[in-house]
């Protein structure tokens, strides 16, 4: 190899690893504030402040669902820790219980009042035949 | 070794010649299988159990965001050739590929929005895939306007490819998002091992779409290089031999 082609390729792979280095550092110092929502335990252990507005996640704990009206209370669980979590207005499609959920709302005495409802979908698709056939199983 | 097999595909007009026979067969496939994944994943297959008809978004979404990060990677390897071979070729191939990218960055960006109103509840969240592939989408657009700003192309090509280096790891960053940080953006269903938590009767038209679009945007990328190749090298010889 030509030694300035040589010398090319030692400048090429310098400015991949300074970019790399360079972005690897900022994420690393960022590093979980990059998470979209706290889990439950991390949201206990955290200690928010009332009145600062948060995401919440997690699972929607099966069986706990209870309506009235348009109000809607739910426990939402990382499986370690529960947070009960209440909201009125309509959720979306995809709520419901054993299901992924990220609440934005506040933290006010152990009860998180959700401003608004997302759901998060999990990396399954299948068609309903086969969907009753797992739960079966 | 490696020099003279790079040397010897990398002429400009030996790419136009070859690019034109493969051309008609490479849209063909490309155009018939896109109709075929389409056509059997949105009329054919089944409806999802817990998202219902919604789902069928994921035929355009999956196949435009693969590509979005496969045309970066592969603008990064031009580069790679660019700077250390100084193949113009790849320099040409980088400037025609960026926006066939940033359009369909732009198209998987939307497509996730639709899907996401019913299905998450909201259009937009800047949770760490999302946000990744919005940088995506503006390196792609920050590539196009760096080469657009010097009346010296030679310099122009330089630095458009030392831009798309230094971008290239934002790759494995969109890849790897969903499992470093808590995202609202479901991990991966397919992996590349092998592994898939969708339905076969989901996946095959989702492979067939993922294929065909492949051979569709490398037509795209074909027809737009050729072009910009002949405009670029408008007063050599051969251009005016050829044309």
């Amino acid at each position: 190899m030509l030694q300035a082609r040589k010398n090319r390729l030692w400048k090429f792979f310098i400015i991949l690893f300074m970019s790399a280095g360079g972005i690897l550092l900022i994420l690393f110092s960022l590093n979980s504030k990059l998470d979209l929502f706290f889990t439950p335990s991390e949201m206990l252990k955290a200690d928010i402040k009332p009145g600062y507005r948060i995401k919440l996640g997690g699972m929607v704990k099966s069986g706990s669902i209870i309506r009235d009206g348009t109000k809607i209370k739910f426990i939402a669980t990382d499986f370690v820790k529960e947070v009960p979590v209440i909201f009125d207005g309509i959720p979306p499609d995809l709520f419901k219980e054993d299901s992924g959920v990220v609440v934005l709302g506040y933290f006010l005495d152990g009860m998180f009042e959700a401003e608004e409802i997302f759901a998060k979908h999990d990396e399954n698709y299948m068609p309903p035949e086969l969907s009753i056939e797992a739960a079966e199983i | 070794m490696i020099s003279a097999f790079i040397h010897k595909f990398s002429s400009p007009k030996s790419f136009v010649k070859i690019t034109k026979t493969l051309y008609p067969f490479l849209i063909f496939i490309g155009l018939s299988m896109l109709i075929v994944g389409w056509v059997w994943g949105l009329l054919f297959a089944p409806q999802d159990a817990v998202q219902g008809n919604s789902y069928r978004i994921i035929f355009l979404h999956v196949p435009a965001v693969i590509y979005a990060e496969l045309i970066y990677f592969f603008m990064a390897l031009c580069a790679l050739m660019h700077l250390v071979w100084r193949v113009k070729l790849a320099a040409y191939l980088i400037k025609s590929a960026a926006p066939i990218g940033a359009m369909i960055t732009f198209i998987g960006l939307f497509s996730g929005s639709v899907w996401g109103i019913p299905t998450w509840g909201t259009w937009w969240q800047w949770d760490a895939r999302i946000t990744s592939t919005l940088i995506l989408f503006i390196m792609y657009l920050g590539i196009l306007t760096l080469h657009g700003s010097f009346s010296n192309l030679e310099k122009s090509d330089r630095l458009m490819s030392i831009l798309v280096v230094i971008g290239v790891v934002n790759i494995p960053i969109i890849k790897k998002s969903v499992d470093w940080w808590s995202t609202l953006h479901q991990p991966a269903s397919i992996s590349v091992s092998g592994g898939s938590s969708i339905d076969p009767s989901m996946l095959y038209p989702l492979l067939i779409s993922i294929i065909g679009l492949g051979f569709t945007l490398i037509s795209l990328g074909i027809l737009s290089s050729r072009s910009y190749i002949l405009g670029r090298e408008k007063n050599k010889k051969w251009v005016s031999e050829y044309v």
